[in-house]
């Protein structure tokens, strides 16, 4: 028998006292000056009080577990260096996925904590304000235990060396950028629908879960622990989105059709933007776990199917173009390896073409497209390889004006034409991957028609030169280092010396 | 399918008395394996209770401690000095 469980003040009475509690309305300054920024956006909020806190964590409590989610953390780590751990990975292909997330994913973090600092400054409602302050508290420590689980491999394997400055510049990375640069210059309910509720609610499973159990499938202990240390917070973060959404439903009619198009916006956004990480767990990983199809339907058919019902009665209906999604998800991670593939010279890590074993398993896990579709692509280019003539695509790409992807994708239904969209704004014509990028710029081309694409911006002279060589430099990509093949390059004759250093010490 | 909620666990020592508890307490609960973690699927309701978890480890448990080894969720969360529950429609 266990002795029966202790009372203490219960736990919803001592979380009134330490939030709402603590909270008080200002009389020297009106509220409205106080707090200038929650109104503009035309959300009605009439009744603050009639937030609801889920996990009712108190600041103290917060302190505790998030002490002890750091302590566990650093002791992996520690001896994950300690052990020379990237010598226990599968293969050493494997750390261009994670070249890939520092780099791209990393940055967003502190992105996260920067906006969710100005929230839990200026929300109104102490609720969410509260929520917000320990938000990017989580969200700086997510980018911390990044940065120092990722300079380990930086010690051993190149395209690490300059994750901040990349992010800014590098052609690729401008998609995450754009879409969180988009997200901090929202107004705050547009910021929470974007970051809290589609993307972390409705879509960080995808990038989090299936790549972080891949990282533990592929020996990579350090990622797997600051992967699940960070997403043990997300499931505050989800609650918060999830309230979000409902609160706002809820508080007036005249929030839905707002709401609705900010949710359109940023499942699209959010759905292009995770292409990246369908290349990922398709190519990427030497051992793959699921295919990103697979994850597809348990997270957004699945899960956000579920999640759409139970919101349908507020009258909100499932994101625009899902269907479109949904369709995509047997086509996105062979269109954008295949992108990387012709551009490898200009990516920050190394690419190759899937082996007869890797082409087997794609064509199990996508019986509708790979073999119709990508083998044959993959095939020919083995081809154009043995002899001696790899393809590079040495034009630079129109980009789309919302997502900033190269315009590769397919037509829906129809897999062997190029997608193009275009609309006219103030004089000029604006090109897009889709009808979801052209809805989105349509309703706000102000915001859109200036959006800093990499591809214009070489041309007009503004990164570097003319020459690749002048881009990457401008970029700090080291040529012949960074960029191009996994065959052949600095980090395979690393990996590959140390692989003959351990067959002999094994006899 | 009516609205399935899930839990997504961490697979380590840890989070093993919860994974246990959970499952013994919902009997219709699903769980998924995969490297690391623990996907537990249930229709409608999941309840995770003190009770449970703190008869398997031998000392109190706190539900907020659920914080420590929680990867991802689906549905609607409640929580009391008792029991976390997720449901839809609540
Ligand atoms: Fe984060
Ligand atoms: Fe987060
Ligand atoms: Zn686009």
């Amino acid at each position: 028998m266990t002795p029966p469980r202790k009372k203490k003040l219960n736990l919803k009475k001592r979380y009134e006292l330490m939030t709402r509690g603590l909270d008080w309305e200002t009389s020297y300054q009106k509220m409205d000056d106080v707090f200038p920024y929650d109104t503009f956006e035309g959300i009605k909020i009439t009744d603050w009080s009639k937030w609801e806190d889920p996990f009712r964590l108190t600041m103290d409590a917060y302190w505790k577990y998030q002490g002890e989610k750091e302590r566990k953390l650093y002791a992996v780590l520690d001896s994950f260096a300690q052990n020379n751990g990237q010598l226990g990975i599968s293969d050493a292909r494997y750390v261009n996925a994670i070249k890939l997330f520092l780099t791209g994913v990393t940055p967003l973090e502190y992105q996260a904590h920067r906006h969710f600092a100005h929230l839990g400054r200026h929300i109104r409602g102490v609720g969410p304000r509260v929520a917000a302050q320990m938000q990017s508290l989580d969200e700086l420590r997510h980018a911390q235990t990044q940065i120092h689980t990722i300079s380990h491999y930086n010690k051993y394997f190149d395209g690490f060396a300059e994750f901040p400055h990349m992010h800014d510049r590098v052609w690729y990375l401008s998609v995450p950028k754009s879409f969180f640069d988009d997200a901090c210059s929202a107004g705050p309910f547009e910021f929470f629908t974007a970051i809290s509720f589609a993307f972390e609610y409705v879509l960080t499973n995808l990038l989090f879960v299936p790549f972080m159990s891949g990282a533990a499938y592929n020996g990579d202990l350090a990622t797997v622990t600051f992967g699940f240390s960070a997403q043990s917070d997300e499931a505050r973060h989800m609650t918060l989105g999830i309230e979000v959404i409902k609160f706002m439903l809820e508080q007036h009619p005249d929030n839905l059709p707002i709401v609705q198009q900010w949710v359109d916006k940023w499942f699209w956004r959010g759905h292009k933007m995770l292409g990246l990480v369908a290349m990922m767990m398709d190519y990427m990983l030497p051992k793959r776990i699921m295919s990103w199809k697979e994850a597809w339907e348990i997270y957004f058919t699945e899960a956000g199917g579920a999640l759409f019902e139970d919101l349908s009665r507020y009258g909100l209906r499932v994101p625009k173009y899902a269907d479109i999604a949904t369709d995509e998800a047997e086509h996105i991670s062979h269109q954008n390896w295949s992108i990387f593939y012709q551009y490898t010279q200009a990516a920050g890590f190394h690419t190759w073409l899937p082996s007869d074993e890797e082409m087997a398993w794609l064509s199990e896990k996508y019986p509708n497209t790979f073999d119709k579709y990508y083998r044959p692509r993959f095939e020919m280019w083995r081809e154009m390889e043995a002899r001696g003539e790899r393809f590079y695509n040495n034009a630079l790409p129109q980009l789309c004006q919302t997502c900033q992807i190269p315009m590769g994708y397919t037509e829906p239904g129809d897999p062997t034409r190029i997608g193009f969209r275009s609309t006219e704004y103030a004089g000029e014509r604006y090109h897009f991957c889709s009808d979801g990028c052209k809805d989105i710029f349509e309703n706000e081309p102000e915001k859109f028609s200036q959006a800093w694409l990499p591809v214009h911006q070489i041309f007009q002279g503004n990164c570097g030169g003319a020459e690749l060589s002048d881009v990457l430099e401008w970029y700090h990509m080291k040529n012949g280092t960074d960029n191009m093949d996994y065959t052949g390059s600095p980090d395979q004759k690393q990996w590959d010396a140390w692989q003959s250093v351990r067959k002999r010490v094994a006899g | 399918m009516a609205g399935i909620v899930s839990i997504t666990l961490q697979n380590n020592d840890e989070a093993r008395p919860v994974i246990e508890s959970i499952l013994h307490d919902n009997p219709s609960a699903n769980a998924n394996y995969m490297p690391g973690a623990v996907k537990i699927d249930c229709p409608e309701r999941l309840v995770v209770k003190a009770e449970s978890v703190s008869a398997r480890i031998g000392r109190d448990w706190d539900p907020q401690e659920i914080h420590l080894t929680i990867v991802s969720m689906g549905g609607s969360l409640d929580e009391d000095d008792e029991e976390l529950v997720l449901s839809w429609g609540a």
